[in-house]
């Protein structure tokens, strides 16, 4: 039993948590439906207020299943930190990679981009002008 | 083992010196069984195989420049059909909830030693697994045999550019209905094959439909997938403890259930990994 909790008390602290999961899900999706213009019409929030909202809501939802329904909270120290810790590694491994695959799209973009000046196509919008062009990459034929 | 007085004396032993006695032998310093402990570090593990598939995801999703917007790719509704955004899954996520909340007081009540309260609420948390799973068949049904998704064609597209149609699809887009840049589509498909909608840009310049990003039904598929597979291993599992529970088998062990504990943390982790899978896939 939770730490020094009586069998009615740990009951509450359940469904506690079953209001609070509930209510932080429903606050998520009225975040995306709202800011995604499906509630009032024409009005649409900005992304950079939904998704640190909506990533920052979820963290939240994470943080108490472990903390109180997987029983985390309660553990002693040493085996806590010897499951958490290691899960610092995915810090680098999102950053990095998310990194990596915004950098795939700006070459993908660029090598399009100087496709089409060799095939002399012009291809809708990207294309301004030549020397708008950066000339990172030289292709040869 | 440690008779009584020796567990006893290390007890003392550590609470009249350093804190690093746990570590000398003598008594538990996780002060938790083999069993919970490899349980904590196989979801450990587990929880990297899902970082790795939802950091692929998101290296994907930052490499091209439009992804299916949530609300417009999850909109059906059992009986009710298309036009109830993220309604559905969010039904789905409330299933998962229910069924956390009832492993929870399963685990409770395997602590007080209540044979018959502990699969009570076992068996309510694997009709609660079992709705998810039929759920997400219903969510795959959708999105395979009427939108035609696959796991290399994704029928999602997004406008890049405001134009207007220069041709119907029979699905409600009519010739000369207005686009924006940044709105969402999708492509239906007719005689098995997808039918493209030429339109003409704002810009003058003429142009046709595509499909959405390819990665996007493989990720889908995979990541839900193995999420769904880990529910219906949960369910599975839940099954034959519920069946041990009930037969006696673990009161005789006398330590308040603790296999139905380990099953709690596996069932947990589940409903955790669903947070970052409804987070990225149906929010974002």
């Amino acid at each position: 039993m939770a730490a020094g909790l009586t069998y009615e008390e740990s009951k509450k602290v359940v469904w506690r948590g079953f209001w609070l999961l509930g209510a932080i899900t429903i606050v998520e999706v009225a975040i995306a439906l709202v800011g995604n213009g499906h509630v009032i019409d024409g009005f649409r929030l900005p992304i950079y207020v939904m998704y640190p909202l909506m990533i920052g809501l979820s963290a939240y939802k994470a943080y108490f299943i472990v903390k109180e329904f997987m029983h985390m909270g309660h553990e002693v120290r040493d085996l806590a930190m010897s499951v958490l810790l290691p899960l610092l590694l995915l810090v680098w491994a999102i950053i990095a990679f998310l990194w990596e695959g915004a950098v795939w799209g700006e070459r993908r973009t660029l090598i399009k981009e100087k496709d089409a000046i060799e095939t002399g196509k012009k291809t809708g919008s990207i294309l301004q002008a030549p020397e708008d062009i950066p000339t990172m990459i030289t292709f040869t034929k | 083992m440690a008779t009584e007085t020796t567990a006893v004396e290390h007890h003392h032993h550590e609470e009249d010196h350093s804190k690093g006695s746990d570590w000398s032998g003598g008594v538990s310093p996780m002060n938790a069984s083999y069993g919970k402990l490899m349980m904590w570090y196989f979801l450990l593990s587990d929880a990297f195989t899902f970082a790795g598939f939802l950091i692929a995801y998101g290296t994907l999703r930052f490499s091209v420049p439009t992804w299916p917007v949530p609300d417009f790719v999850f909109q059906a509704l059992p009986f009710l059909g298309q036009g109830y955004p993220l309604i559905f899954v969010t039904f789905m996520t409330f299933v998962l909830i229910v069924s956390s909340v009832t492993m929870v007081r399963a685990v409770q009540e395997g602590h007080r030693e209540n044979k018959n309260g502990v699969v009570f609420w076992m068996a309510l948390t694997i009709l609660g697994g079992a709705a998810f799973l039929g759920c997400q068949a219903f969510e795959w049904n959708a999105l395979i045999n009427h939108e035609h998704m696959s796991l290399t064609d994704d029928p999602f597209g997004t406008h890049t550019v405001a134009g207007t149609y220069l041709e119907g699809d029979g699905h409600g887009i009519n010739v000369g209905d207005k686009f924006k840049a940044g709105d969402p589509y999708l492509v239906h498909k007719h005689d098995g094959e997808f039918h493209f909608l030429k339109y003409k840009a704002d810009s003058g310049e003429v142009g046709s439909t595509t499909l959405g990003p390819k990665a996007f039904g493989a990720l889908f598929f995979f990541i839900t997938g193995f999420h769904g597979f880990h529910v219906f291993s949960g369910v599975v599992f839940l099954l034959i403890i519920m069946m041990n529970v009930a037969s006696g088998l673990y009161v005789e062990r006398r330590n308040g259930y603790e296999m139905v504990e380990k099953m709690g943390l596996y069932w947990h982790f589940v409903d955790l990994v669903w947070v970052f899978v409804f987070l990225v896939f149906y929010l974002l």
